[in-house]
């Protein structure tokens, strides 16, 4: 049990987290080609539509409540002191759920029903699709069947990733629980994994600094003005648009 | 004054074949790829008619360009900042490649493979998107002459603010006209697929206003298809990356004429560089409808005037470039003669694209004859009508065949003049002028009174007219192109560092071109 403890809740997380990092950086540098979200909606857009927005959207309302809990489990608790408050978080966090959870399987019946989706679909999506798939879903069984969810999580997982992020891997709590919680943590590991290496790499390039840039984008290859001054030294730093 | 450098172009719509060699020529150098087979970065089309992607031009189902926002601003009618950010899982005004056409190739093995049968084989057609038999409905040209069809020409947005009398005027069989639109980026000087990108991959290259798209950068976002209200950034759904007309950049900066202009047979196409003052291309972009045009050929300077020339060289453009402006054929037609017109400039996006508004689909005016009274009295040899003409080519009145035009010119002035029909008038007329002083040397049945009328009424001397006629009909090569030297010793470092790449495999792009994980 020990063994099996020890690989999945403090082995596994680290080789996780750090494959992630050097993956990233690799991918990010070395096929910046292939870096993309390989969008196929000029293929087919209509179901796209019913799969994509209510995914989209509920995935990232997921995430950052998740991201919430982590960060300050304190405010949580606090806002859940008053059972309204906490049925209305758990209500809506359960709705997102559904909402990523049906927006995938339309993504997925597209995926293997459209045939030319089906020409654009190579196995990493396959296998990727999937593994959400099966993390939604016992994301929802465990907010369906061990209740409340926001509250306990605040006070057990929050203090089990808080520990695994001070170097200091506390498993005693996460070990107690059932086994669906557990895998939900497993899983959530091992797509933290797979990022770099699936087309999730998208998700780490979402375009927020176009809030602020200037619309129009000019790009001197090179700057006449400078390699005429004789002060100028040869320069190895060619421009670039990111 | 910013003084910036722009490679631009200009096709005389009148010398246009319609024979689509600039089309094969582009796509055998560029598009001939897996994910690109239905691009074509260079395409010609019928107009009237619908275009390539069906009805391009109709931007309340496609939202391009920019639209006017109150006195001052502009903004991107379908994507931008929010609307782009918003719409990104899922952007409802992204064409399809149904829009465009589903590519496809033929089963030619069958035609050698097939057993021995009663019929002749046939290759059947197979989608390149899905490898299945493929019934065909549409293609890249497949309204190509079709002008008059109830199919494709009646559904030309450009009828918008006609009549319904124009309207039919121009599908009675007699009276029916066509010309082709040969169309290109139009490497924009406020381009919207720049404006849109939210990983900013696409930018205009400083030397010479070329409008790229790193392949590295962008991520699949696919805004820019949105946004170009010509549709030419187009979405690789091999590679996930967009792509668009480069204006042969290798070619160019090794002095070659882009392979479209090339290779055009009815030497329509012209390309040199224009000068232009960048601080006033926001002031341009957000003028009225009315004052559009004018304003956008406000910013092209005058490469002559000393103080363009000294700003332009603080700017760091090189006297080879200033050279090519002082001698550049885009400049003489756009500039010195104003032929030369934007294309749909109500997109705002400054298309450094220009074109010369066709005469021919607008000379002659029709009679309604008797045919058979008129039979006998077809000329055999010359093949006309003496009296009472069906298709009268003659002018009695100097400007006839424009006042009566057989063509309503509010069409051409919604592609060419934002609407504006005056300014369509002065073209045609401008060109027609040059016909008559042409004509009256070469053949000299014309008053000479009257030639120097209709020059004077269009301002042209005698001179310019012959300059016209020479860059339209006799210019060689080196006349229609104008290229300035890139430096070549430089063009490789405007890619890269080649010092760096010593003794490495070697230069550009290095990764297969495949789907991504
Ligand atoms: S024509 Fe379209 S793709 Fe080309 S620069 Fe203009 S907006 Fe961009
Ligand atoms: S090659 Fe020239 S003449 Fe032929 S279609 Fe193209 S632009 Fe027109």
């Amino acid at each position: 049990m020990n063994l099996y403890n020890n690989f999945f809740f403090v082995a596994f997380p680290y080789v996780a987290v750090i494959m992630f990092l050097i993956g990233t950086i690799y991918r990010y540098r070395a096929t910046k080609f292939k870096y993309s979200s390989i969008a196929s909606q000029f293929l087919e857009t209509r179901r796209l539509y019913w799969g994509s927005v209510p995914f989209h959207w509920g995935i990232i309302f997921l995430f950052f409540g998740h991201l919430t809990a982590f960060l300050v489990p304190r405010y949580v608790l606090l806002w859940n002191q008053q059972p309204l408050r906490l049925a209305i978080l758990e209500i809506t966090a359960f709705v997102a759920g559904i909402l990523t959870f049906l927006g995938l399987i339309n993504l997925f019946y597209r995926r293997l029903s459209n045939p030319r989706i089906k020409k654009v679909t190579n196995y990493a999506d396959i296998i990727l699709e999937i593994l959400l798939l099966t993390e939604i879903f016992f994301g929802l069984w465990v907010a369906y069947a061990y209740r409340w969810g926001s509250s306990w999580f605040a006070v057990v997982i929050a203090p089990y990733l808080k520990s695994i992020f001070e170097f200091n891997p506390q498993t005693d709590a996460i070990v107690m629980l059932p086994l669906v919680v557990q895998l939900h943590i497993i899983f959530a590991f091992l797509i933290l994994l797979l990022i770099p290496f699936t087309r999730l790499v998208h998700l780490l390039v979402f375009p927020l600094s176009y809030l602020w840039r200037p619309y129009q984008k000019v790009i001197w290859n090179w700057n006449r003005k400078k390699i005429r001054n004789p002060k100028m030294g040869w320069t190895i730093h060619k421009p670039q648009n990111n | 004054m910013d003084v910036r450098s722009q490679t631009a172009m200009l096709f005389h719509l009148d010398k246009c074949i319609g024979c689509h060699t600039c089309s094969i020529a582009c796509k055998n150098i560029w598009t001939d790829r897996k994910g690109a087979e239905y691009m074509w970065w260079n395409n010609v089309e019928t107009k009237p008619g619908t275009g390539y992607p069906t009805k391009w031009e109709n931007q309340s189902i496609y939202k391009g360009g920019w639209k006017k926002d109150g006195k001052e601003n502009i903004s991107l009618r379908g994507s931008g900042k929010f609307k782009g950010l918003l719409n990104i899982f899922h952007n409802p005004y992204l064409p399809v490649i149904d829009d465009y056409y589903e590519p496809w190739t033929y089963k030619y093995l069958d035609l050698i493979e097939s057993p021995q049968g009663d019929d002749q084989p046939t290759a059947i057609p197979v989608s390149l998107l899905t490898g299945k038999p493929l019934d065909i409905k549409s293609g890249p040209n497949w309204d190509d002459d079709l002008s008059g069809t109830p199919e494709y020409a009646r559904k030309d947005p450009n009828f918008e603010n006609l009549s319904p009398a124009e309207q039919e005027a121009m599908f009675q069989l007699e009276k029916m006209a066509m010309f082709y639109l040969p169309r290109i980026c139009n490497h924009c000087l406020n381009p919207a697929c720049v404006a849109s990108c939210p990983s900013g991959a696409i930018y205009k290259r400083g030397e010479d206003g070329v409008v790229l798209i790193n392949q590295k950068v962008c991520r699949a976002w696919r805004m820019c298809v949105t946004a170009c209200p010509y549709k030419k950034s187009y979405y690789n759904w091999g590679t996930g990356k967009s792509e668009k007309c480069i204006l042969c950049y290798p070619r160019l900066e090794a002095g070659y004429a882009p392979a479209c202009m090339h290779s055009c047979v009815g030497r329509i196409r012209y390309l040199g560089v224009l000068l232009y003052d960048a601080d006033k291309i926001k002031d341009a972009a957000s003028a009225p409808d009315n004052e559009l045009i004018e304003k956008q050929l406000d910013l092209i300077l005058d490469p002559f005037d000393e103080n363009v020339i000294r700003m332009a060289k603080e700017n760091g453009i090189a006297d080879s470039t200033i050279f090519a402006a002082q001698t550049s054929p885009i400049y003489k037609f756009v500039k010195v003669w104003g032929i030369g017109l934007p294309l749909h400039a109500e997109y705002r996006t400054l298309p450094m694209l220009f074109y010369v508004a066709p005469l021919l689909p607008v000379m002659a005016t029709l009679s309604t004859t008797d045919n058979a009274t008129q039979a006998g009295k077809l000329d055999p040899i010359a093949k006309f009508w003496d009296k009472n003409h069906l298709y009268d080519t003659a002018t009695e009145s100097i400007w006839g065949t424009i006042e009566q035009a057989r063509f309503p010119l509010q069409y051409l002035a919604n592609m060419f003049g934002t609407g504006n029909e005056e300014m369509i008038k002065s073209v045609l007329k401008k060109q027609l002028a040059v016909r008559i002083h042409r004509r009256s040397i070469t053949v000299g049945d014309i008053d000479k009174n009257l030639v120097a009328k209709a020059l004077i009424d269009v301002g042209l001397t005698p001179k310019a007219a012959d300059d016209i006629y020479y860059l339209t009909s006799l210019a060689k090569f080196d006349d229609r192109f104008n290229i300035p030297p890139a430096h070549r010793e430089q063009a490789l470092e405007m890619l890269e560092n080649t010092g760096d790449l010593k003794g490495s495999n070697g230069f550009g792009f290095k990764e297969a071109p495949m789907r991504g994980m």
